[in-house]
């Protein structure tokens, strides 16, 4: 007799591989319907891989024949659909691997045929729009790891881009901007870490108080003050680009890792760091910890408060930094606003990262990458409606919240006041 | 001979509550202390005092005649104390080496953790004392014996000569309890001491050296472990006479009432955490699940009362499928339900008695006319059912949340005995009572059964089990091991089975 535990779970496996299947044969279908028919025979489309003002050595560019590659990529899709219904793979996340590339490389062949298209500029903007994300996830990841919910990062980082542009128009040093921006956003942190650890203050709650007050106060302000003192007080200037030496002199790669300004390298080299720290060292040991099982901790002697205290603050001196990518960072001046849902977007990029330093930095990219890719399109005068292609991040962020993309798991006590 | 420990007169209060009432125990070096006491007599209270995660009001802690202050569990850590709890403190996700190193973790270059040293450290505890576990190996992944081993090898790790093991018996199958005794008599022979927690008298009688019993916050008094019985004990745990046997005649069973067949459910999680159970409950017997806990019968029940969904498999009651009901529905249809959870599932916490003996049927008359509840009728059946069983409260306005927990299982009872009902289906129906409340729920399970409702009782405790039950049913990973009768079962042969060794295997192997 076979066991009805394998039984079971076979059938549920089979399950699972038809609908799989069904869907990259039906992805293969809707790429040759939309945009193989909709491609002209015998047009190629160019993809620029130099970036003006760049160091990098140049090269020529990439010229493909559009509607073949586009039949290519249906035919990819259609067999890894055909393969996955016959055999079935183990790993699903190839299949979704599979159909992102396909598609998005069949949509940029229809979109920009008879075009040029700068590939190298939209990575290397990817990259840069994936910073406030990245920055606001790593917030959200430090704090959650030790089960406090931080919803008001959206908050946390207007306050800090306006901190900071106010302190370096008026000192003229960056740096003091800079230094303003990481202080706020400490600070905000250390007021939400403050009425949920000792009041025990429902912990969205408060994120959503704080984003209100932050809205309010930096719109507040800028009407107030910016817009009649006008250059005074909202003219910075920005953080230069940075070259590395020879690194940056490499096609393509060069220009789209290697001459990008402070707050990009602080990020990258943030995104290490922290991995490092919360996996191999005894203060991540105990973040985990108190994220997991806060009593545990506390019967060996880990003071769970403390802890709770120094990594939502932490956290804030992250989204500081984020804050400041805002205004000194990229455009030098406040707007209302200015951070239009990116910090929501990067608490979306930390669950999709599973709550990991390196996952939420590449979940940040894809969303980066959405973000980029809208404005390209814009320029490219595709036949949608910009308000459509303004959509593209947050339909990203919506279709990953789901679930349908894998499901993560959050620390076992997040969001949870610990009571002793 | 020294004593390691002794407390003195310590006092504890809760808001409306005294926890402790200056007690005094001692603890003899190389020796087992019992501390017996029923839910809520304190033992708990007075070993996270002494553990120092709460602060006594009075009292003094001694450790080798010396009095000590304790302010955390890091103070005493340092006195050498360490405690294995009831509810086990192990982050699941992480691994036994990360468990045991947390809050003392030895560093390479002061910066990364050194888990190789730690797990050399745990591989020589593990020979030293017996305590066999993989220190690579998740937690998760551990059966709940050996993250028993676990706990004490953390304990160990931090040098501990005092260990507190508060009811480490609860969770475990009897093989594995038998392999526990094992262990703590290799502590004993080390040279450790040990305070061992529990309301189990037979456990006590079988490895106390001293028992010091605790009844309301006080100590009742000590008793040399040779000059007592479990009478004895449960007469001083409980402050009168006790009958520890519950009186029944034989089942008169007759047509099935409840047939479940091939059945399979999800757990929230979606996890399948039953897997092609199939048993039947006839009328006027009473059918017992045995297991350990976390072995579907959470998911079993949730599935009988409608609360999840069927994966597979049918449920019949009185030969009508349920299959995409409600739970009100399954209730009309006759079946009374007493949670395992008693205070999440069971009652409303924040509602008055009355409001809560209609939960089932506030909607139907009397106690609904239209859309507007009568009070009247309400009250007068809160005040028949308080008196009829005899539910301990100064009114029937107070709220549910307010009564002790015997109380509130009998509010439940109550509610779901004055239905017309075929099936009860109860689970753990005495956990965490007092000995005089179990007697109560126990004799009003057999009257029901003897009424000829059939009685599916899902119980942890052997002992319930073996008592109540006419046919055993053990589960294990979501399966029937299998169904025997209970007057030919043993408490070994169940124990073996609730370890997923059917006992003809272990027979034929010598």
């Amino acid at each position: 007799m076979q066991n009805p535990n394998t039984l079971i779970s076979s059938a549920i496996e089979r399950r699972k591989r038809i609908s799989y299947g069904f869907v990259l044969l039906a992805v293969g279908l809707f790429i040759y319907l939309l945009f193989g028919l909709n491609t002209q025979a015998g047009v190629s489309t160019t993809f620029g891989l130099n970036l003006a003002g760049s160091q990098a050595l140049k090269v020529s560019d990439l010229v493909v024949p559009a509607l073949p590659v586009v039949y290519a990529m249906a035919l990819i899709v259609v067999f890894a659909g055909a393969y996955q219904l016959a055999r079935g793979v183990r790993n699903t996340s190839w299949l979704i691997g599979i159909l992102a590339f396909t598609f998005v490389v069949s949509f940029l062949m229809w979109a920009a045929q008879d075009k040029s298209f700068n590939l190298t500029g939209m990575l290397s903007s990817s990259l840069v729009r994936a910073t406030p994300i990245a920055l606001a996830a790593l917030c959200g990841v430090i704090s959650e790891r030790s089960a406090v919910i931080n919803i008001g990062i959206e908050g946390i980082m207007l306050m800090s881009a306006q901190a900071a542009v106010i302190a370096a128009s008026l000192t003229g040093n960056l740096y003091i901007g800079l230094f303003a921006a990481l202080f706020i956003g400490g600070l905000v942190a250390a007021l939400h870490a403050y009425l949920v650890i000792r009041f025990k203050v429902d912990q969205v709650v408060s994120g959503v108080a704080i984003n209100i007050f932050g809205t309010g106060v930096t719109s507040f302000i800028s009407s107030r003050f910016l817009q009649s003192a006008g250059a005074n007080l909202n003219n910075s200037g920005t953080f230069p680009i940075i070259s590395i030496p020879v690194l940056s002199k490499i096609p393509v790669l060069g220009p789209v890792l290697f001459e990008n300004n402070l707050v990009i390298y602080l990020t990258i080299l943030l995104v290490i760091v922290m991995h490092i720290m919360l996996f191999y060292t005894p203060w991540g040991l105990r973040t985990r910890a108190v994220g997991e099982h806060p009593k545990a901790a506390d019967t060996l002697g880990v003071n769970v408060y403390l802890t709770r205290y120094v990594n939502v603050i932490l956290g804030g001196v992250i989204a500081g930094l984020g804050g400041a990518y805002f205004t000194i960072g990229s455009v030098g001046r406040f707007d209302e606003i200015m951070t239009s849902g990116k910090g929501f977007i990067g608490l979306a990029a930390m669950i999709f990262g599973n709550w990991n330093p390196i996952g939420a930095y590449t979940s940040s990219l894809i969303f980066g990458f959405a973000d980029s890719l809208q404005v390209k399109l814009q320029i490219l005068r595709v036949p949608i409606p910009s308000e459509f292609l303004l959509m593209a991040p947050y339909i990203v962020t919506m279709i990953i919240l789901t679930g349908v993309v894998g499901r993560a798991t959050p620390p076992a006590a997040d969001g949870e006041a610990y009571e002793k | 001979m020294t004593n390691v420990l002794e407390l003195r007169g310590i006092t504890k209060r809760f808001p409306g509550v005294l926890a402790n009432d200056k007690i005094d125990i001692t603890l003899r070096e190389g020796k087992i202390l019992a501390l017996l006491g029923e839910n809520g007599a304190g033992k708990s209270t007075l070993m996270n005092i002494l553990y120092g995660l709460y602060k006594p009001d009075e009292g003094n802690i001694f450790i080798r005649g010396k009095e000590v202050d304790i302010h955390g569990p890091n103070d005493a850590i340092a006195q050498g104390i360490g405690m294995v709890h009831q509810h086990f403190m192990l982050v699941p996700v992480m691994t036994v080496t990360e468990n045991v190193m947390l809050g003392i973790e030895p560093t390479k270059n002061g910066i990364f953790l050194d888990k190789e040293k730690v797990a050399k450290s745990i591989r020589e505890i593990s020979d030293q004392y017996g305590l066999e576990v993989d220190p690579h190996a998740y937690i998760k992944d551990l059966p709940v014996g050996i993250q028993q081993r676990v706990e004490i090898i953390k304990v160990l790790y931090r040098h501990a000569d005092i260990l507190i093991l508060d009811e480490p018996t609860a969770v475990l199958t009897p093989q594995e309890v038998e392999g526990l005794f094992k262990i703590i008599a290799t502590l004993i022979k080390a040279g450790k001491s040990i305070i061992f927690i529990t309301h189990k008298l037979k456990e006590v009688l079988a490895v106390a050296d001293d028992i010091t019993v605790l009844r309301l916050g006080q100590v009742v008094g000590s008793i040399d472990p040779k000059k007592a019985t479990s009478e004895i004990l449960a007469t001083m745990m409980v402050g009168r006479d006790v009958n520890l046997v519950v009186q029944k005649q034989p089942a008169k069973p007759g047509a099935p009432v409840l047939v479940v067949e091939n059945l399979y459910v999800r757990d929230e999680r979606q996890h399948m955490t039953v897997q092609g159970v199939s048993f039947d409950v006839r009328k006027g017997e009473v059918l017992g699940v045995a297991g350990v806990q976390g072995n579907g019968q959470t998911e079993l029940v949730y599935a009988l009362t409608g609360l999840l969904p069927l994966e597979t498999g049918t449920i019949r009651l009185l030969n009508e499928p349920i299959r995409h009901t409600t739970p009100r529905n399954i209730l009309e249809r006759g079946v009374a339900h007493i949670p395992e959870d008693r205070q999440r599932h069971g009652l409303i916490l924040s509602f008055p008695i009355h409001d809560n003996m209609v939960l089932c049927t506030y909607y139907k008359p009397p106690f609904a006319k239209g859309i507007s509840m009568q009070e009247k009728p309400i009250f007068s059946n809160a005040e028949e059912l308080v008196s009829q069983y005899d539910v301990r409260t100064p009114s029937i306005y107070v709220n549910a949340g307010n009564l002790s927990g015997g109380n509130q299982q009998k509010v439940i009872v109550a509610r779901e005995f004055s239905r017309p009902i075929e099936v009860l289906i109860a689970s753990q129906p005495t956990r965490g009572l007092d000995v005089g409340s179990i007697e109560y729920i126990h004799s009003q399970i057999i009257k029901k059964r003897d009424e000829g409702t059939g009685v599916l009782l899902v119980s942890s405790e052997l002992d319930e089990i073996l008592a109540l039950s006419d046919r055993i049913a053990v589960m294990y990973k979501g399966q029937i091991m299998a169904i025997v009768d209970a007057k030919k079962a043993t408490k070994e042969q169940l124990g073996l089975l609730m370890a997923g060794v059917h006992p003809s295997d272990t027979s034929n192997k010598n």
